[in-house]
């Protein structure tokens, strides 16, 4: 029997203020896999994640996190938010925020322990942040920033990581950092799902993608899915990015099948 | 009796109706602080004054309904109307979608103004003991009874334990919202907590402050606070104790002055502490930050006088003597301003010689030589792996070289397979070291 896929939604319809922003959508994503939510500004992608963690209503349909219904698998299931979602001047350190992490498998008359803040500097260390566990998180960068998310996230200790666009305004060096993080996840046979904006990116970081637009357009493994022709659906008319980027995939010596050469390209 | 006997009289607390009212103010204070450190970190910090102002109406209603001064009755009245006005801002915020300040403003002037009607309505009935209604516009301790401090006092008491409590919980939500929810925290059950503490802490503070101050109790000791720390926990026992003492100073206005109204006076004693903090704070402080930005600029002033040197040195010997107008001619600068940074130069043992004709001293040239192995491997290395031509390295060098550290040279000297010259084809120094003080 195919174990259970890490997230899949039926018929998930979002709306906003009775404008729908996702419309009906049905989806498997496999578990030990990274995989690209992709898609324009406005497709929706944020709001996928949201709701299948039920931060907004639904308004028709289901998510269902490895078989189960959320609440049965929470622990196992870790959200990062986007990075400008929150208040870096909030009075914390950095130490206290990946704890954080640690607090959905506490009550609340509980207090961490020593295990806990094993965890943390564990935590702290993959993602090469022990050097600034005192500091108050509003003195960090951007790319120092999702850093501690992703540490919270790994306190955790969950087998699933949603994440909502963990490389948006970071450094090189860290978005190398999470990358390797991803490709760890996924050695120990962890999922990563993650909204992704750089096409240009999708085929190195992410095995599978998702594309939507508002719908789905197509789900899979990249190198079956992340055609030309689905990005064509996908991002609609802005054929002068897509007949960029298939050059680059073309160029990268990906999919040479499914992508055909752009036009004006006669290389 | 002078008012200074009066004061001490107060201080010795001999007088236990002294210390009961004293230890109940503190309470009350240190339980606003409290509670309004959350509103704050909630970005809720006008729902306080709000609520107080909503409170109004609900203290002359109950007294209206039951014609009686029974503090537990008015407090009643005062949370009903408290939470009332909340749940009023909930709804037009969240179902009619109007903006949170909009619902704010429109509900808080609404209650106010329905408070005060009925309230010089009830000031004109010939009914007994409504006199006091007014004393909740400014707060007046003096006229608290007994039964008021002891029921005020357990509610602040209750509500300084319970923030001890769910600590943990409050600040897991009031940072992340999501991650909360994402790790199954009920949050909607304890931000609904948190209003109806915040109802409780506006409601037991009237008497004290007044319905038209009280959100300077909730709010000053929590900004002042955030300017004194950074951590949580610390914010919270700063805007206790400032909290606290606010109440005392209410204490000791009632006790030296009973008519008076005690409001005005603790806004007025935790504003000077806020001005004090917004002043000396030691990191976010304006004056620690002038004094801050001072040193720096003179540093770096100083640093760019010890370099143009190295550079006329490096022209000629290092036993050159130099004069003003020389340094002048390679760095344009007033002459009254040279000389200020030449005599603290000179003060440092940086220079040799006189004000006139001077030279690098050995700790000078040192220091001189560390600021032009940095500034020149910054160009070097801005030129080789950024593209940028020798002029905008060198401007970009100009700043850099003030904060480059030797750690940071040492990793630039090894990227670059130790490179000899800059990009502009003069000699990159090596790191001048403590034992072999380059020789003369």
């Amino acid at each position: 029997m195919t174990p259970a896929p890490a997230l899949s939604l039926r018929d998930l319809t979002v709306s906003y203020q009775e404008t729908p922003v996702l419309w009906d959508v049905t989806l498997d994503l496999p578990t030990g896999c990274n995989i690209a939510i992709i898609g324009p500004n406005g497709a929706g992608k944020s709001s996928l994640l949201k709701a299948a963690m039920g931060f907004i209503p639904a308004a028709v349909g289901e998510a269902r996190f490895f078989g189960e219904p959320l609440d049965r698998v929470r622990a196992r299931v870790a959200y990062v938010p986007q990075r400008s979602e929150v208040d870096w001047d909030y009075p914390i350190s950095v130490e206290e925020t990946v704890m954080l992490g640690r607090y959905g498998g506490l009550r609340w008359w509980q207090r961490p322990g020593a295990a806990d803040r094993e965890e943390v500097a564990r935590a702290l260390e993959k993602v090469g942040m022990s050097d600034f566990a005192r500091r108050q998180i509003s003195q960090l960068s951007g790319g120092q920033q999702q850093r501690v998310f992703l540490a919270r996230a790994l306190a955790q200790g969950a087998d699933l990581y949603l994440l909502d666009e963990p490389f948006a305004g970071v450094d090189m060096a860290t978005e190398r950092a999470i990358v390797a993080l991803f490709n760890a996840i996924r050695a120990r046979g962890g999922t990563v799902i993650a909204v992704h904006h750089d096409l240009s990116t999708v085929a190195d970081y992410f095995d599978h993608v998702a594309l939507i637009n508002q719908r789905l357009i197509a789900a899979g493994p990249t190198e079956t899915v992340y055609t030309l022709d689905n990005l064509r659906h996908t991002y609609g008319g802005r054929l002068g990015l897509l007949t960029d980027i298939g050059r680059r995939v073309t160029e990268a010596g990906l999919n040479d099948e499914a992508l055909p050469p752009p036009p004006g390209n006669a290389a | 009796m002078s008012a200074w006997d009066a004061l001490f009289a107060f201080w010795r607390l001999d007088d236990p109706n002294v210390l009961w009212v004293t230890l109940g103010m503190a309470l009350l204070g240190a339980s606003s602080g409290l509670i309004g450190t959350f509103a704050v970190l909630e970005k809720r910090a006008l729902l306080g004054d709000v609520l107080a102002h909503a409170a109004l109406p609900g203290v002359t209603m109950a007294f209206f309904l039951f014609h009686t001064r029974e503090p537990l009755v008015i407090l009643l009245g005062a949370a009903a109307a408290g939470l009332l006005a909340w749940g009023l801002i909930d709804l037009l915020t969240r179902r009619a979608r109007l903006r949170q300040d909009s619902a704010l403003a429109i509900v808080l002037s609404l209650f106010f103004a329905l408070g005060i009607l009925q309230l010089t309505w009830l000031q004109r009935q010939p009914l007994a003991n409504q006199a006091g209604l007014d004393k909740f516009l400014f707060g007046q301790a003096a006229s608290l009874t007994d039964a008021d401090l002891y029921l005020l006092g357990t509610v602040a008491l209750g509500l300084i334990l319970l923030t001890a409590l769910l600590f943990d919980r409050l600040r897991l939500i009031l940072f992340d919202r999501q991650h909360a929810l994402a790790l199954g925290v009920p949050v909607r059950r304890y931000e609904l907590l948190l209003a109806a503490m915040l109802v409780c802490a506006v409601v037991i503070g009237l008497q004290l402050a007044g319905v038209v101050l009280m959100a300077a109790l909730l709010l000053t000791p929590a900004a002042t606070a955030r300017l004194l720390s950074d951590r949580l926990r610390p914010m919270l026992f700063i805007a206790m104790t400032l909290g606290v003492l606010a109440g005392v100073t209410g204490a000791n206005v009632s006790y030296l002055a009973p008519r008076m109204p005690t409001g005005p006076w603790m806004v007025v004693a935790l504003s000077l502490f806020f001005i004090a903090a917004l002043l000396l704070a030691p990191q976010r402080g304006l004056l620690p930050r002038a004094l801050r930005q001072r040193s720096l600029r003179r540093r770096v002033e100083e640093e760019n006088i010890l370099r143009t040197l190295f550079k006329l040195h490096e022209e000629t010997s290092v036993d050159t003597l130099w004069s003003q107008d020389d340094i002048r001619h390679h760095r344009p600068l007033g002459a009254a301003r040279l000389n200020r940074i030449l005599q603290r130069l000179h003060r440092e043992g940086m220079l040799d010689g006189t004000p006139e004709r001077m030279r690098l001293s050995a700790a000078g040239l040192k220091r001189a030589t560390t600021l032009t192995r940095g500034h020149r491997l910054w160009e070097t290395y801005l030129e080789n792996r950024l593209g940028l031509s020798p002029e905008r390295a060198h401007f970009a060098a100009e700043a850099a070289e003030h904060v480059l550290d030797e750690a940071t040279c040492a990793t630039i000297e090894r990227e670059l397979g130790r490179p000899s010259t800059d990009p502009h084809g003069r000699p990159i120094p090596e790191r001048p070291d403590a034992a072999e003080a380059p020789s003369r």
